[in-house]
């Protein structure tokens, strides 16, 4: 298995990437490679120039915004997952990173390369999606940002126009310092791509009142999407079970998802545990946020 | 394009295309044939390496991509030099444990131990099973391969001394 031949650029700033992609139409970026050499290796991809984005330094770096946590595309998985400012703002994303392939591919793989990639199953798009993270992009000279949830369109299918590079993606840090989170996810193996994923970020005010509660699955269709379940959930009496208004309000939600169906699972079983699975992000999110109160 | 990359101590210079792959650099242009070529495209981790001191997946990384950095492999396992046939606490504790068969996972594996007990000197056997995920062996059912990184990790505290002290 041997890729193709193609041409190599190491661009040092971020306006040269985007010249390389204007004047190659096939032209690749490589950051962190853990699924785009694969796809050169199968030949899945057969670009005329790969661009690698790995020698530009604003783009590994973790930046506290205030109210925002700041993340390079160029961050690499496991850069983010021992990264104090990630754990301690952004609880769901260092959750759901060590679901992220294995620790030899988490060393090399970029937070904003599994983004671009798109796998529909992938973790990091899916927290992306829960969280409404906001994609920076630039593309010829030009900055713009999509939010997650309007950024994924298909499998490996997303709105950056080929000439593009993302270059940061900026979440949103909780307002209340009562938070919870959840993340799930079946897969055949450990760390293969997840059948079913459900992510779940609560927060509460500090009378035990839910105050925002951001639910999303992934693997189960197309791209992650938010499930809007709109219940009131009141924790100042402690936790207790889901309620049936949660239950129904997760399977609903689920009702008007278009579920894929392969030879690894079916949609009925993908729906089902999808739904398990959002049921325990929730469950763990509340009991976190209990556990604070209590 | 030229590139040199500092593999075990030694800066290896080669004219290549950009498509060759950090495996095929260590096994062809290096000649360090103890880095295995599985699948050639990230999933079973017999081409496992150090880069700066972190395992890797050497077909995951295009040797153009590596140029600056420090490789380790297998050859060079921990840093002494060491005589051939002499092995590393980590690889002695593969044979005294049974932790391999056919041996082609083996040099990958023992990378992979050796990333998580620089990390973690006292892994729990959860933590190892979640270390080696990465890294397929179609012979040794994988329980063998856990009592050898433990075997290791115990050693490596110098906890095999004898008790005397002798
Ligand atoms: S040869 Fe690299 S992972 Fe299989
Ligand atoms: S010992 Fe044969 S593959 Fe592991």
């Amino acid at each position: 298995m041997k890729s193709a031949s193609f041409d190599y650029v190491r661009p040092d700033t971020l306006d040269a990437v985007c010249s390389c992609l204007a004047s190659h139409p096939d032209a690749r970026i490589i950051a962190g490679g853990q699924s785009l050499v694969p796809m050169l290796a199968m030949r899945l991809a057969r670009p005329s120039l790969v661009v690698d984005i790995a020698h530009i330094d604003e783009l590994s770096a973790i930046r506290d915004d205030d109210d925002a946590l700041v993340i390079g595309a160029m961050v690499r998985q496991a850069t983010a997952l021992s990264d104090p400012l990630v754990a301690t703002h952004l609880p769901l994303l260092a959750k759901a990173l060590t679901h992220v392939g294995h620790p030899s591919t988490r060393a090399r793989g970029t937070v904003g390369g599994s983004l671009v990639h798109a796998d529909p199953s992938a973790e990091i798009p899916l927290v992306a999606v829960t969280l409404g993270a906001s994609l920076r992009i630039r593309d010829a000279n030009e900055d713009f940002e999509f939010n997650a949830e309007e950024f994924f369109i298909g499998p490996m299918l997303t709105m950056i126009p080929p000439t593009a590079c993302l270059f940061e993606i900026c979440f949103r840090k909780p307002t209340s310092a009562n938070v919870g989170t959840g993340f799930h996810e079946i897969a055949a193996r450990r760390s293969d791509y997840a059948l079913a994923a459900a992510a779940a970020h609560i927060e509460a005010d500090d009378a035990g009142i839910v105050q925002d509660l951001r639910l999303a699955i992934g693997g189960i269709s197309d791209f992650p999407q938010r499930l809007p379940v709109d219940v009131n959930i009141d924790l100042s009496a402690g936790k207790t079970n889901l309620g049936s208004n949660l239950t129904t309000a997760i399977d609903a939600a689920l009702d008007s998802i278009d579920v894929v169906e392969d030879m690894h699972a079916s949609a009925s079983y993908r729906r089902r545990v999808a739904a398990e699975l959002a049921r325990r992000a929730v469950d763990d999110a509340l009991s976190e946020i209990a556990q604070d109160l209590s | 394009m030229n590139i040199t990359i500092d593999i075990n101590g030694k800066n290896v210079s080669a004219a290549i295309e950009p498509r060759v792959t950090l495996l095929d650099f260590v096994r062809d242009v290096a000649g360090l044939k103890g880095t295995h070529a599985g699948c050639e495209h990230g999933v079973c981790g017999a081409c496992t390496i150090l880069l700066d001191g972190e395992a890797v997946r050497s077909c995951l990384i295009l040797a153009a991509q590596a140029e600056g950095s420090q490789i380790t492999t297998i050859e060079a396992v921990d840093g002494t030099a060491r005589q051939p046939g002499e092995l590393s606490v980590i690889q002695d504790a593969f044979c005294e444990a049974h932790g391999l068969q056919c041996g082609y996972c083996t040099p990958g594996m023992v990378l992979a131990a050796k990333t998580l007990l620089q990390h973690n000197p006292t892994p729990s056997r959860e933590q190892v099973r979640e270390a080696i995920s990465g890294n397929m062996c179609r012979c040794t059912g994988y329980v063998q391969i856990i009592d050898a990184i433990m075997l290791a990790a115990e050693r490596l505290q110098g906890r095999n001394q004898p008790a005397n002290g002798a």
